[in-house]
């Protein structure tokens, strides 16, 4: 068996089939990288999956996953400060909780060198929007560099290192989605392992690292020079690649994973335009751009999301009066969803239907039912809200949060009507309860969120007296992005730490009314929540269940483990279809007369529906032995 | 060699991670030029997991056009259903594991559940080639990937692979009694 580890920490130059994430992490280890931190959030936590394959006494960084991604970047930073290089990385929205931090990023002087790991997620494949962060770069004048595939992500972060390293600036490394999940064989380098220099190289002499007054306005002069000279590096680098197909008339300005969706576009295209690949996408190479623009009659960009490079591109042409046509997006189709070669085949035909005929047939139908994710067998969540929709008035408010219970929104439960972000439930909640005396508002969050960003929320509910009630799904972990530890847990991603119990903390800020249930107990969390909601001061049920699919995974690994199912009598159902339809757990299955049955690849045994079924036809299975774990 | 696509698709938690990263390592043992890609995030939870492989020297992005896969593999039969549906191409494969994970509109009864007829008469339409497996007395229906990719290697239906390519992959991505288990059920007729 080929392990992870080895391959990471190998010091002869190698090839191997991985994932754009893992390439990441083998770049990290061959640039000395000494410092990394980021919070969980698809599509980047199998970084985190690389990283813990090293054992923690072998690893030739630091890594932690912090509190959130505000904090995250901080820390970094702070190492960076000191002299080590440093990256974080998280999700494209998880920019905005960092935001306030890392927009400063860029007037300071950072030492050690600082890069900052996006995933972009275009085509909101498992986020709240598809969020361009480009524009963070420009308001930030962060330099981006943005790989096409796990080759460049490789390539391209040892640049962006060595980048950081030389001008003492942050330089962002975009991914996206599907770059961060590629897999292909990359050709890695040597690794030779150096002792580290730790010595704390802090001097507030190598700042100003205070940007008030009018030091803020010179570090933002030396934030535009650096820039300037991350520009003419740009110019001359070989990253930015060229493809020469001979053609004066046509060529293509793009980027990224697109420049991929182009190559399968043109495949059988007999006059192929030639390309522009970038891979500097800020600053621009301005030198490389203008000379490319004035070898074609016309140009077409074809960029993801929005029309950064098109503005850029555009306003350098109208500067240089370069006699060029440019054809940038041209329907507002061509700013949303991920740029597939499905995609790029559309946005090209329609600007060149003699290269690329347009599609004549739609693309075929889907010819079966759809299937949205679905909380797992035996969730405590749908526990929770099967007994939580029992204690609300159909006009009462749920607001939802981040995490798994947002699948709650979905019916048959129907269990928040409105999501923003992480931790906005109990602010959003409270704005629902001023003037509003009638319908009572419940906001719902998890865990790990109440620790990342649910507190000012919280405290504020307090603070200001907002007469609502929080439902905190406790499942001890972090569940939708695959099982991280966080502040309750009692372990960090290192080693054990003192657990931060999420009631102690309600204590410490005033709380005056807790109540504690664990979600399969459903009678019990009605009375507690219609309790709750009886109450006119701020009010919190704790609503606890482990993560089942966390839990039954460590169950198969233990020796003896057994198996459980639910099974159901047929003489006893009476076809009332409460467990199919209204508790809705994914084993019950419905045959075309009616007849429920459990499906037993699903079944976990957990008996959380055997309380739900009005005829008690819903017992647990004989237990048998199973052949465990695969 | 031509581009050879394989679509291969299923419901979170029935191990089309391993199937895929099987296949792929199989290819390039196989001496072949190969991209993947899976989609994550919400997937796992119930939701639709799919994993595209690519072979082929005129291959660039990891991502199959609609309707341009040469096999799909399916663990499930909604899945196969939709995957031959959109992916497959006119006279391709369609191998499917002949279990159902019902999707919740099937669950509500707004929908019926797809039959193994429904999948026959697209398929006969497209001159699809459908192959259908399953085995009784899994230990672990985890392992159902494995029949699936049992019968691909039988069958040869990725040009070029054969047997000792899968079990070299087999063989790189597990130890011990995870791997035996395994290969006891690839190797089985």
């Amino acid at each position: 068996m080929k392990k992870m580890a080895d391959m990471l920490l190998r010091q002869k130059a190698f090839s191997e089939i991985v994932m754009g994430n893992t390439a990441l992490v083998r770049a990290m280890v061959e640039a000395g990288t000494r410092v990394v931190s980021s919070y969980p959030g698809s599509p980047t936590p199998e970084i985190a999956t690389a990283i813990a394959s090293i054992p923690t006494a072998q690893r030739p960084f630091y890594f932690e996953f912090s509190t959130n991604e505000k904090v995250a970047t901080e820390l970094a930073y702070g190492a960076a400060l000191n002299g080590h290089l440093s990256t974080v990385f998280f999700k494209s929205v998880g920019l905005n909780v960092a935001a306030d931090t890392f927009v400063q990023l860029s007037l300071m002087n950072i030492i050690g060198g600082l890069v900052i790991v996006l995933g972009d997620d275009p085509g909101a494949n498992s986020s709240q929007n598809e969020q361009d962060n480009r524009h963070y770069a420009l308001l930030s004048y962060t330099p981006v560099l943005e790989p096409a595939d796990p080759g460049e992500v490789y390539r391209f972060y040892l640049e962006a290192a060595r980048l950081s390293q030389r001008l003492h600036m942050p330089v962002i490394l975009r991914l996206t989605t599907h770059v961060c999940h590629a897999k292909q064989k990359v050709a890695f380098g040597a690794w030779q392992p150096q002792s580290p220099d730790d010595t704390p190289r802090f001097d507030s002499a190598n700042g100003p690292y205070i940007p008030l007054t009018s030091l803020a306005l010179e570090q933002k002069r030396t934030a535009l020079d650096r820039l300037e000279q991350v520009r003419r590096h740009a110019e001359k680098s070989d990253l930015n690649q060229s493809v020469d197909n001979g053609n004066a008339k046509r060529g293509v300005i793009t980027m990224g994973l697109p420049f991929l969706s182009l190559m399968e576009t043109i495949g059988n295209v007999a006059a192929k335009p030639d390309i522009l690949k970038l891979a500097y996408v800020h600053p621009l190479p301005r030198k490389t751009i203008i000379d490319f623009l004035s070898r074609h009659q016309t140009v077409k960009i074809i960029e993801e999301l929005d029309d950064v490079l098109e503005n850029q591109i555009k306003s350098i042409a109208f500067d240089e009066k370069i006699p060029v046509t440019i054809i940038g997006k041209t329907l507002t189709d061509d700013w949303i969803g991920e740029y597939t070669p499905d995609k790029v085949r559309q946005v090209l035909a329609r600007s060149w239907p003699d290269m690329i005929p347009p599609d004549k047939v739609p693309a075929a139908p889907d010819p079966a039912p759809s299937r949205v994710a679905q909380l797992c067998p035996g969730c405590g969540h749908r526990s929770a809200f099967f007994a939580i929709k029992q204690a609300l008035a159909a006009t009462d408010i749920t607001v939802a949060d981040i995490g798994c219970h947002t699948l709650g929104f979905q019916p048959p439960y129907n269990m928040g009507q409105l999501l923003m972000c992480m931790g906005a439930s109990t602010a959003m909640g409270s704005g629902l309860r001023l003037f509003n005396t009638s319908r009572n508002v419940v906001a719902f969050m998890g865990d790990s969120t109440f620790f990342h960003a649910a507190l000012p929320g919280v405290i504020n509910a307090i603070f200001n007296r907002h007469p609502i009630t929080l439902i905190l799904m406790e499942n001890g972990t972090t569940a939708m992005t695959g099982h991280q530890d966080h502040a309750a847990t009692g372990h960090n991603f290192n080693a054990a730490t003192d657990k931060i119990p999420v009631r102690q903390v309600l204590e410490g800020l005033g709380v005056n009314h807790i109540f504690e249930v664990d979600t399969y107990q459903q009678a019990k969390l009605i009375e507690r929540v219609k309790e709750a909601l009886a109450i006119d001061e701020f009010s919190v049920v704790i609503a606890r269940h482990p993560c089942m699919l966390k839990f039954t995974r460590e169950q198969r690994k233990k020796p003896g483990y057994r198996r459980r199912q639910v099974t159901i009598d047929q003489d006893v159902c009476e076809r009332i279809h409460t467990c199919v339809e209204t508790f809705a757990c994914p084993t019950f299955t419905r045959d075309a007369k009616g007849n429920i049955t459990i499906n037993t690849d699903l079944c976990i045994g957990d008996g959380s529906c055997i309380q739900t079924c009005p005829s008690e036809a819903i017992a647990p299975a004989n237990q048998k032995k199973s052949g465990g774990a695969a | 060699m031509k581009p050879f696509n394989i679509y291969l698709t299923g419901v979170g938690g029935q191990g089309i991670g391993l199937i895929s990263e099987t296949i792929l390592r199989a290819v390039d043992h196989g001496g072949h030029r190969v991209k993947s890609v899976d989609t994550h995030g919400l997937a796992q939870r119930g939701g639709i997991v799919v994993s595209q492989i690519r072979m082929g020297d005129a291959v660039f992005s990891p991502l199959i056009p609609d309707g341009q896969a040469d096999l799909v593999a399916s663990l499930e039969r909604h899945e196969a259903l939709r995957a031959a549906g959109t992916m497959l191409k006119r006279k391709g494969v369609l191998i499917y594991y002949n279990t159902v994970w019902q999707p919740l509109s099937v669950r509500l009864n707004e929908r019926s559940e797809v039959s193994q007829t429904d999948i026959h008469s697209l398929c006969k339409n497209r001159g699809i080639k459908v192959i259908s497996v399953f085995r009784d007395h899994l230990t672990d229906i985890r392992m159902q990937n494995m029949v699936v990719l049992a019968e691909i290697c039988k069958r040869g239906l990725i040009p070029g692979i054969q047997q000792e390519h899968y079990e070299k992959a087999m063989a790189d991505l597990m130890a011990g009694t995870m791997l035996e288990k395994n290969m006891a059920v690839f190797s089985a007729n």
